[in-house]
């Protein structure tokens, strides 16, 4: 249970913050903000490959959010707005890329895991009940249990 | 019932090889989707001369070395020598894109250590540079006569890389262009 815990405290430990860069902008439309501030945490910086160009310092991804920015600006749509990235830096700037042969593996994996992950433990879990019963004791074996418990208290 | 025990080890001996191969990628090398494609159009200042200007024209024709570079850039300091030996053996024209840089210091620079470039695009905003989709200087694109993109070389050039890459691309338009 410990373990457990520890694991989980690392866990969240390793999840970033999503710190935004601090950059005002003026918006001539408050709806730009949002679909900026969603744009920008889906876009991944090329420089630090773990950050979105949202949390990155690098000076390409500031680059990229004011493109990001004036594009909005200038009313195009966010689609207009991926594409543009994508054109320049492929798919790989998308934390989300579509499904292509060479990203089968990355949305298919979780699946498969979870498929074979489940299979394993079904498995063991019927050969274990198919055992019979080996998880009930035989009436020597509880005697002896029940004095080891005794002895302990 | 000994199959069972070898099962562990074939699930280490599968994983081991999958991340022996993972150590021989480089997650920094992004595949461009601009190899293959036409090159962007740009206009830029020339370094040398600020009233004229270096355009997506200029490169056609002949093929053509492009190269993204600038003064911060440690890698270009590097593969530095090996342009200049290049364009004095007249392989192949090289040409620059100053990127993100101070105009004095760049000047400087090309006088310093040579100037391997026909020219130089001055790149202060960097959005040529975004344009050709650069994200870790120094970068090399191969272009061919017509204006296309066919080779991107991301990291500073190496005697390798030159010989082994780029040249026989260079070499294989040589005839075309004539």
């Amino acid at each position: 249970m410990k373990t457990l815990g520890m694991v989980l405290v690392l866990i969240a430990c390793a999840c970033p913050a999503g710190a935004t860069v601090f950059e005002p902008r003026e918006w001539s439309d408050e709806r730009h903000r949002q679909r900026y501030h969603d744009l920008i945490e889906e876009l991944r910086c090329l420089v630090c490959q773990n950050q979105s160009i949202a949390d990155s310092d690098a000076e390409l991804a500031a680059d990229l959010r004011r493109i990001v920015f004036e594009m909005l600006e200038r009313g195009e749509s966010d689609e207009a707005i991926t594409a543009y990235m994508t054109e320049r830096y492929g798919d790989f700037v998308l934390y989300r890329p579509p499904l292509t042969p060479s990203t089968v593996a990355l949305w298919g994996g979780p699946a498969l895991f979870a498929l074979i992950g489940g299979t394993i433990l079904a498995v063991t879990l019927k050969r274990r009940r198919s055992r019979g019963d080996a998880g009930t004791l035989s009436a020597a074996d509880r005697q002896r249990a029940e004095r080891l418990i005794e002895g302990e208290d | 019932m000994k199959t069972r025990h070898l099962v562990p080890l074939l699930v280490f001996a599968v994983l081991a090889v999958l991340l022996g191969m993972g150590l021989d990628l480089n997650p920094r090398i992004v595949p461009s989707p601009l190899v293959g494609k036409s090159a962007p159009e740009f206009s830029l200042p020339r370094l040398e001369d600020p009233a004229r200007r270096f355009e997506r024209s200029d490169l056609l024709g002949q093929v053509s070395l492009l190269n993204v570079w600038a003064t911060w850039c440690a890698g270009c300091r590097d593969e530095h020598p090996l342009l200049v030996d290049l364009a004095r053996s007249g392989t192949v024209s090289i040409f620059g894109i100053n990127y993100k840089d101070q105009y004095r210091p760049a000047l400087d620079w090309l006088r310093r250590y040579g100037n391997p470039y026909v020219t130089s695009g001055y790149d202060a905003e960097g959005l040529a540079g975004i344009d050709f989709g650069v994200y870790g200087l120094p970068e090399t694109f191969v272009i061919d006569p017509q204006g296309n993109i066919v080779y991107k070389h991301v990291g500073p050039l190496d005697p390798a890389v030159l010989q082994e890459r780029i040249l026989p691309i260079v070499r294989s338009f040589e005839g075309a262009s004539g």
